[in-house]
């Protein structure tokens, strides 16, 4: 029975440290899903909480300034949108571009802009466009050098 | 044609129903010649999927852009291998590949096994066929792959298709779906025969010794497919990482990990007789979560960068997995009594203990990631507020456990069976004790301040001690007796036992994984918008942005940025990360530039050309030390695995009181 009793204890003491660990990981990493009309109606109480915030990307509205990306989202059916600056490290997603389907990961600032620090667009393993509807290409670059030397 | 396949699947269908209801009719019944005529059957659905998927890939090569499949997946300018691969690219055909694969798998399974096991058989078919009954439903009436464009009543062709997604068109990508499917189906093998033994009260382990191969190499599999899906996130994804604790990453894990942890506890069933309610649950789960992770990727129930579209098939997945487990659970109540433990626990301190903590911590990480996968699905239905959490919750909870698990890879093989004294251990692990404090030493004279990287190396250094040890002490038994030299007598103790020392070296293997993991405690990344002829430094690597180019080919047009490496004034060479934008799709993509070293990779990202200064590129530079011994370590494992699957020279007899092995334990109960 004692080695039972000694297994026990140290099960418990296991799981016990991985339960803590993980309550600490959520409570840590926790973020929470708004939409963009919910956003904007509890300003305050979405304010310094980490939220996901999904829109579509309006069209020619990216602009890259320097290390920070700053682009709009917009939900259709109410026409609302908000503006969105990128300040995270990672390379933004190649599937990120006009009219994408964006999910901003991020905090909500005084001034009303968002500040995400990751970025996720929906895959094209997603991509299902009607066949044979050629979908709109975008160029490489809105600013292509003239001439490239 | 198309009308041709979406038959057969259809007639595979109506087979497969045939040869669930024979094969379980005719064993209630005693009915050998129905029996005979459902194992027909299954070679009969495996003709027809065939036949259904031989027409998918021949309108895939062919450009047939009348099926909606085909002009929604492949282009004309495709090479030919990615015309192939797009067989799997989208849901409705890499579904079909699944039911094929499971075909392929039962029609294997029935031919080798068509003179044994035949009081199982009947079940392991009605398993395999009740599955296929479902596959071949999604096939048929969900997700059917022969659907034709059609404009009116007219069948219809386009011009060129949408073309394969381009983030797909990478070597890796196209063989990562079969492998992780290989690894996926294969499971079902062993959990029919699990189950066939449970319903016909099998005595002993021949359901463990039978498919001891079939899970080995379908965990093989498994770890292929992961591994190469990534290096695939590493080199194609461009967001310079392997691994990023994603729904789609984690539903490939989770099996994993329990048939990991299945592998381990497989071994104590077969040799003391513990463990085999355990072994039966560990088996169906991992099955059940292999059906579960194809369920959490095509069915959008969490939301994830890589699913696939919404769809109804989410409902048949769960009906599918409620009866399954239903069953399941219901047989394994129901034999409890065949499933009593032979031996007991004697003590904290032996091999025993090792193996339970080791099967505890491991199930302790699947259910973490599961939790963590799942979060916002329970959120949502528990608080009504979506909630999700990131990698830092997986990372927290999985550090410490990866870390413990390397502890028992090195403690495990040198504790002894039923218990062991203080001093048996100190002897033990005297040598990997004080490789484990020299190491953490030394590199904490060299100004290493990351707590869980000094651990981390400081175990691998135990590890590797550990198995060093155990190949020398058999090698060197080995070398005296038959005169041998050390190298010969370590091939000789290996061949002798080959599941042991593959063991070990998977083992290595797992170790050196470790090394490439840890390195990521080191990690250097910027982001640098540099106007062309410029330097920027990272680490100690200074970059000059040479020139960008730009160009066309016919599947996609191209711009690359030429980055001259140096350090120090030492010119290293060039690398040149690439943008694309693909024609067909419109789908622009990075095409990541990676310097790869023994000691860490350079990798450059070129993120765009800046749209404020048309003469400055924005490049992201990173520094990924020890990253290279990560596949290094994956080819060591595949290696070990190998071994593991060829024939032991010796026949061991277990260590249990008048059993020689597992048949004479079947002709022991016989009698």
């Amino acid at each position: 029975m004692k080695t039972y009793l000694r297994f026990g204890v140290l099960v418990v003491a296991i799981v016990g440290t991985l339960a803590w660990l993980a309550a600490s990981g959520i409570n840590e990493s926790k973020t929470y899903y708004k939409t963009i009309s919910e956003v904007k109606e509890m300003q305050s109480a979405v304010m310094g909480k980490r939220i996901r915030v999904t829109g579509d990307v309006m069209p020619g509205s990216i602009k890259r300034e320097g290390e920070h990306v700053h682009f709009k989202i917009h939900e259709k059916e109410r026409n609302l949108q908000l503006d969105v600056v990128y300040i995270g490290k990672d390379p933004l997603p190649d599937t990120f571009r006009d009219n994408a389907q964006a999910m901003a990961d991020g905090k909500m600032l005084q001034d009303g802009s968002f500040h995400a620090s990751a970025i996720a667009a929906k895959c094209p393993s997603k991509y299902e466009a009607a066949p044979g509807k050629q979908p709109a290409t975008q160029p490489l670059n809105a600013a292509k050098p003239a001439a490239t030397s | 044609m198309e009308t041709l396949g979406a038959y057969a699947i259809l007639l595979a269908f109506c087979l497969s129903i045939y040869a669930f209801a024979a094969s379980v009719a005719g064993k209630l019944k005693h009915k050998p010649f129905l029996i005979v005529s459902g194992e027909r059957a299954v070679y009969g659905v495996w003709v027809l999927l065939s036949t259904a998927a031989g027409i998918l890939i021949y309108s895939l090569l062919t450009s047939d852009f009348r099926l909606a499949y085909v002009a929604a997946r492949s282009n004309r300018a495709m090479p030919l291998v990615y015309k192939f691969a797009a067989w799997w690219g989208g849901q409705e055909g890499s579904l079909l590949l699944w039911s094929w694969l499971l075909s392929t798998f039962a029609a294997v399974v029935v031919f080798s096994n068509r003179k044994k096991h035949r009081d199982m058989m009947p079940y392991v078919i009605a398993v395999l066929a009740f599955t296929q009954i479902f596959f071949c439903i999604l096939n048929a009436f969900v997700e059917p792959p022969f659907q034709v464009l059609a404009v009116g009543k007219g069948v219809q062709a386009v011009a060129d298709g949408n073309g394969l997604n381009p983030l797909l068109q990478y070597w890796l990508m196209a063989i990562h779906p079969p492998a992780l499917y290989l690894g996926y189906v294969g499971f079902i093998v062993p959990f029919a025969f699990a189950f066939a033994s449970l319903v016909t009260k099998q005595p002993g382990e021949a359901w463990i010794a039978t498919t001891r191969r079939w899970s080995l190499i379908t965990w093989g599999f498994q770890s292929i497919g992961i591994m190469l899906g990534q290096g695939w996130a590493y080199a194609v994804l461009g967001w310079g990482g392997y691994w990023g604790w994603d729904p789609v990453e984690n539903a490939s894990l989770l099996p994993w990990i329990t048939a990991t942890a299945f592998l381990h506890s497989v071994i104590m069933q077969e040799k003391k007789g513990m463990m085999k309610v355990w072994n039966m649950v560990l088996i169906s789960s991992t099955f059940f979560l292999c059906i579960f992770g194809t369920f959490l990727t095509r069915s959008g129930v969490v939301s994830s960068v890589h699913a696939f579209a919404q769809s109804s098939l989410g409902t048949w997945f769960l009906g599918y997995l409620a009866i399954a487990v239903g069953v399941t659970t219901f047989f394994i109540l129901k034999r409890l009594d065949y499933l009593k433990s032979e031996a007991h626990l004697e003590s904290v301190l032996s091999r025993e203990s090792s193996f339970l903590f080791n099967n505890l911590i491991l199930l302790a990480s699947c259910f973490a990631v599961l939790w963590g996968t799942l979060f916002p699905v329970i959120t949502e239905a528990v608080m009504g507020e979506k909630i999700t959490v990131g990698a830092p919750f997986f990372n927290k909870v999985n550090i410490p456990i990866g870390l413990f698990l390397l502890l028992l890879t090195g403690v495990g093989p040198l504790i002894a069976w039923r218990r062991s004294s203080w001093d048996s251990l100190k002897r033990a692990f005297r040598w990997p004790a004080a490789a484990f404090v020299l190491i953490i030493a030394v590199l904490a004279g060299f100004g290493v301040t990351h707590v869980y990287a000094l651990v981390s190396f400081g175990l691998c250094a135990f590890v590797t001690v550990t198995i060093i040890m155990e190949f020398f002490k058999g090698a060197r038994a080995i070398s005296i007796k038959n005169q041998m030299n050390m190298v010969r007598a370590a091939f000789e103790l290996t061949h002798r036992n080959t599941r042991r020392y593959g063991g070990y070296l998977v083992h290595m293997g797992i170790v050196i994984m470790f090394i490439g993991y840890t390195g990521a405690a080191f990690n250097k990344d910027t982001t640098k918008e540099v106007t062309i002829g410029d330097r920027f430094d990272i680490g100690r690597y200074s970059l000059q942005v040479k020139q960008v180019t730009d160009g066309d080919t016919a599947n996609y047009s191209w711009q690359k940025a030429q980055i001259g490496i140096y350090v120090g004034s030492e010119y290293l060479g060039e690398l040149t990360p690439e943008r694309r934008v693909y024609g067909s799709s419109g789908q622009p993509t990075s095409e990541v530039a990676i310097r790869r070293r023994l000691n860490e990779d350079l990798y450059l990202n070129f993120a765009s050309m800046s749209q404020t200064d048309a003469n400055k590129a924005i490049i992201q530079a990173y520094v990924f030390p020890l990253v290279s011994w990560i596949w290094i370590g994956f080819y060591a494992l595949l290696f070990g695995t190998l071994v593991c699957l060829i024939p032991s020279k010796v026949k061991y007899s277990y260590a249990k009181t008048a059993v020689v092995g597992v048949y004479a334990k079947q002709t022991e109960t016989a009698k």
